[in-house]
């Protein structure tokens, strides 16, 4: 690949995706467009270049993107994130809500799926606190092609082995020979978009809790900022911001800041303020 | 990774199964994860290496000759004084029913081989023997 080549990708990468590729990540570029181009039946990457300068093939420019987007994911990935949500996040949440008994979750970069299905899980384990609640899980992703594994729902055994018990492998999932289906149940309670982060997403609306993990790693300061700034435009008042424990909001933003006690999640600056504080500026 | 355990007691491991190659697979990625590895070939060995010391967790294979690591889980369940360790299956028993009927015989979680690093490196999180630091 030609330096100029590799600037083409980079910039097209930038402008399609947000993803900010440094340029010793050109190894990354060739093993993961090389399948493309033989995809496409195209010899090198440079007449893979070439596909996207002329602009005629969305199905190329489609797949270049996804290709080039991580979607490394697994049930109750990282474990702590869903432990709050179970300890912390829920109980708060179903306090303060029990007036309009509504919850609405947002899994904003839902690759194939196990993010939003282990946090129906968890709703689904506490169904009897839930009664009468109208819940809402929307899970999007850039990517259509993940999109539709995670609508299906299938996951290999690798897949089901790597963070989900054994127990709950049983309970929520059917055998249908290598494969194991999610329960329609759980498959029922999630609303699959395609979303680019880097567009509005101001129509999904207002959410309790947001879970934006292991995604603005990939994309420059500018560019978290500004996600950043309009994922606090959609958290509701008192909601619940979680990123991945890569990821933070200092020096990003000022409208949203840490929780005093758990990492990786976030709320609005004025609500996450110890109240101490708060009293203290006012005073 | 951090093992559940300090370095003077290290969380200990037996590994049971027929194949010296699954056997030798499974102890890199334990030791790896800072826990002392112990090796069995049949359940008949593996009874007598826990009345010899009772390690903390087994990784246990089903089909194997003599005693295999169902009748191993059985017997152990009813023998064990004091200490529980804690059992993975790690079988190409796959089916819902032979999950189930482990579970249900005291194994604390299950493995459908093949499997990698990171699913042994899972389950053992699971029951609390190993922990993955937050990526």
């Amino acid at each position: 690949m030609t330096d100029l080549d590799f600037e083409y990708l980079r910039g097209y990468l930038k402008q399609r995706s947000g993803l900010a590729l440094t340029p010793e990540k050109r190894y990354l570029v060739e093993s993961r467009l090389t399948p493309v181009c033989r995809r496409f039946g195209l010899p090198a990457l440079r007449d893979l270049v070439g596909a996207l300068r002329l602009a005629r093939d969305g199905a190329i420019e489609r797949a270049v993107v996804e290709a080039m987007t991580t979607n490394e994911t697994f049930f109750f990935r990282d474990r702590v994130p869903f432990d709050l949500f179970r300890d912390v996040i829920l109980p708060e949440a179903l306090a303060r809500n029990a007036g309009r008994r509504r919850l609405r979750v947002w899994s904003a970069a839902s690759s194939t799926g196990q993010e939003p299905y282990s946090l129906a899980m968890l709703l689904q384990e506490a169904a009897p606190r839930l009664a009468g609640w109208q819940v809402e899980i929307v899970a999007t992703d850039l990517s259509t092609e993940v999109i539709e594994k995670a609508r299906l729902g299938l996951y290999s055994h690798f897949e089901v082995q790597r963070g989900l018990p054994v127990q709950w492998l049983l309970k929520y999932f059917t055998q249908s020979g290598e494969q194991w289906t999610i329960a329609p149940s759980l498959r029922a309670m999630v609303d699959f978009r395609q979303i680019n982060l880097l567009h509005g997403f101001e129509t999904l609306g207002s959410f309790d809790v947001i879970y934006c993990r292991n995604v603005l790693i990939y994309f420059d300061a500018p560019t978290k900022s500004d996600i950043l700034a309009r994922l606090a435009g959609s958290l509701a008042p008192e909601g619940a911001l979680l990123l991945g424990a890569a990821e933070t909001v200092i020096g990003l933003t000022d409208r949203l800041s840490p929780h005093p006690k758990h990492r990786g999640l976030y709320g609005h600056a004025e609500v996450a303020r110890p109240a101490a504080v708060r009293a203290a500026a006012a005073g | 990774m951090t093992p559940a355990t300090d370095a003077t007691h290290p969380t200990t491991c037996l590994v049971v199964d027929d194949s010296a190659v699954i056997r030798k697979v499974a102890r890199r990625i334990i030791e790896g994860l800072g826990l002392a590895v112990a090796e069995a070939e049949d359940g008949e060995q593996a009874l007598r290496a826990c009345d010899a010391a009772m390690p903390d967790v087994i990784l246990l294979d089903w089909n194997m000759p003599n005693v295999d690591g169902y009748a191993f889980l059985q017997a152990l369940r009813q023998s064990e004084a004091g200490r529980r360790p804690k059992v993975l299956f790690c079988t190409t028993e796959n089916d819902v029913g032979a999950i189930a009927r482990a579970l249900r015989a005291g194994a604390d979680e299950y493995i459908m081989k093949p499997f990698d690093r990171d699913i042994l490196t899972a389950k053992l999180e699971q029951v609390g023997l190993a922990r993955v630091d937050a990526a």
